[in-house]
């Protein structure tokens, strides 16, 4: 049994983009905002923090979920992955990123980095996805820019064979 | 926005929460996948002093086969129940409900007996529970009971579990050989059902109807005969509650047109899917 008193505030340790970081944290902090404010990893994105637009999407444990509806505290041990850990230490954006810029899937970006993480499980799943399915998944985000055509486009881009 | 602030407690057993539960009553919240509660806890709507993260516990994460039963542990997201193997043969009902549960993403770590206990009157996995026929499992420092769906969710939002009770598992009756429809309309795939409709035909051609999103819970019956104009005499009667999404009268409608729908969908025996 783990018990931290209200404005009390316990260390949390965790694995970001596979390095093992730990910060302070009270059991009110969500996980984006510990991302974020105790760690600087900025690129997880807050949109309406109460899990409806997915900008805050990240991977804990290899599973896609929203930041914002995980209490910090519950991340203590886990592995999280983020958007940062997308593109080569050189900058060279992975086939989804690429995917993503070739067919024009986003034009702000706010809401890129939950979508890049959800198919980034999704992917790992389901690696030949119908339209249909990628549809499915991408209700879970909202996008104000793009209408989702590019988007859908480049997750289909992704998904295909290398030939 | 961010919660107010509350005391965490990470229960390693079951026996713990419960007896944490003993201790805070009404004052506690249970935190199993946290995708009702949390965007509670964010938008203030709730202000619990103490939150119980059961989500760990080993012993309640798991599928059992009971025979003519399969029970669901508390800390099973409805992803896990989604990719259980034999969902669609024992289950198929649960199978076709589940694809309209939320999102991939909130599926990921929301529970099934999280939304259950959250008792929305337009959530999916009540009104599954509540046509199977299904049973909610409350243990206590008192011991432990098991509830039928109709007497365990009593109106929105509210249902009669004690405050010092912990649901530790749901049980749905297994289905197999039972055609089964499933169909809701929402504004956007994913949102809150308006209004959803589920469908059993039992072996003995008897079919059972329930309609989530007209009242303070979902209102199940036995439907015979011309399925059209029993569901047209039963939107009648139900309450139909207006929000900004639809109004009583539209609600009335859509149920109208989606039941003998999903009525139809269950007598040809298939298992769901988009109309």
């Amino acid at each position: 049994m783990r018990r931290v008193n209200r404005n009390e505030t316990t260390r949390v340790s965790l694995t970001l983009n596979g390095k093992t970081l730990s910060a302070a944290a009270e059991p009110r902090m969500l996980l984006s905002d510990f991302l974020r404010h105790a760690l600087g990893a900025t690129g997880t994105h807050v949109g309406c923090e109460h899990g409806i637009c997915g900008c805050c999407t990240v991977l804990i444990d290899g599973v896609a979920q929203r930041s914002c509806l995980t209490l910090a505290v519950q991340a203590e041990g886990r592995e999280v992955t983020t958007v940062e850990s997308l593109a080569a230490a050189d900058g060279a954006l992975n086939p989804l990123q690429q995917a993503f810029r070739n067919n024009h899937a986003l034009q702000c970006g706010f809401c890129t980095p939950g979508i890049l993480m959800s198919f980034t499980d999704y992917l790992a799943r389901n690696p030949t996805p119908t339209t249909e399915e990628i549809r499915d998944v991408l209700s879970g985000h909202i996008c104000r820019c793009t209408g989702y055509a590019g988007i859908v486009k480049a997750v289909e881009e992704a998904a295909k064979p290398l030939t | 926005m961010k919660p107010r602030p509350f005391d965490y407690v990470q229960a390693d057993t079951a026996e713990e929460a419960v007896a944490l539960l003993a201790e805070y009553g009404d004052e506690a919240r249970v935190l199993a996948g946290g995708q009702s509660l949390v965007p509670m806890l964010n938008l203030r709507l709730i202000d619990p002093q103490v939150l119980i993260d059961i989500s760990r516990i080993k012993d309640l994460d798991a599928i059992r086969d009971l025979g003519d039963k399969i029970e669901v542990g508390a800390a099973v997201t409805q992803n896990k129940l989604m990719a259980w193997a034999e969902l669609k043969q024992k289950l198929p009902l649960v199978a076709a409900a589940l694809p309209y549960v939320g999102h991939f993403q909130t599926r990921n770590k929301g529970t099934v007996c999280g939304s259950i206990a959250h008792a929305d009157p337009s959530s999916e996995l009540p009104l599954a529970l509540a046509v199977s026929g299904g049973e909610v499992v409350l243990r206590s420092a008192r011991g432990e009971r098991v509830l039928a769906a109709a007497a365990f969710q009593q109106d929105m939002l509210t249902t009669a579990r004690e405050a010092d009770e912990l649901v530790t598992a749901v049980r749905f009756p297994v289905m197999a050989g039972q055609g089964v429809g499933f169909h809701e309309l929402a504004r956007r795939h994913g949102d809150f059902a308006i209004i959803a409709v589920a469908a059993v035909v039992a072996k003995d051609k008897t079919i059972r109807v329930g309609v989530g999103g007209m009242a303070g819970k979902p209102a199940v019956r036995s439907v015979n005969g011309d399925a059209a104009a029993a569901i047209s005499a039963w939107a009648e009667e139900l309450e139909g509650y207006e929000d900004l999404h639809a109004t009583a009268a539209l609600r009335r409608d859509m149920f109208r047109k989606l039941g003998p729908h999903v009525i139809a969908q269950a007598r040809k025996g298939h298992t769901g899917g988009q109309a």
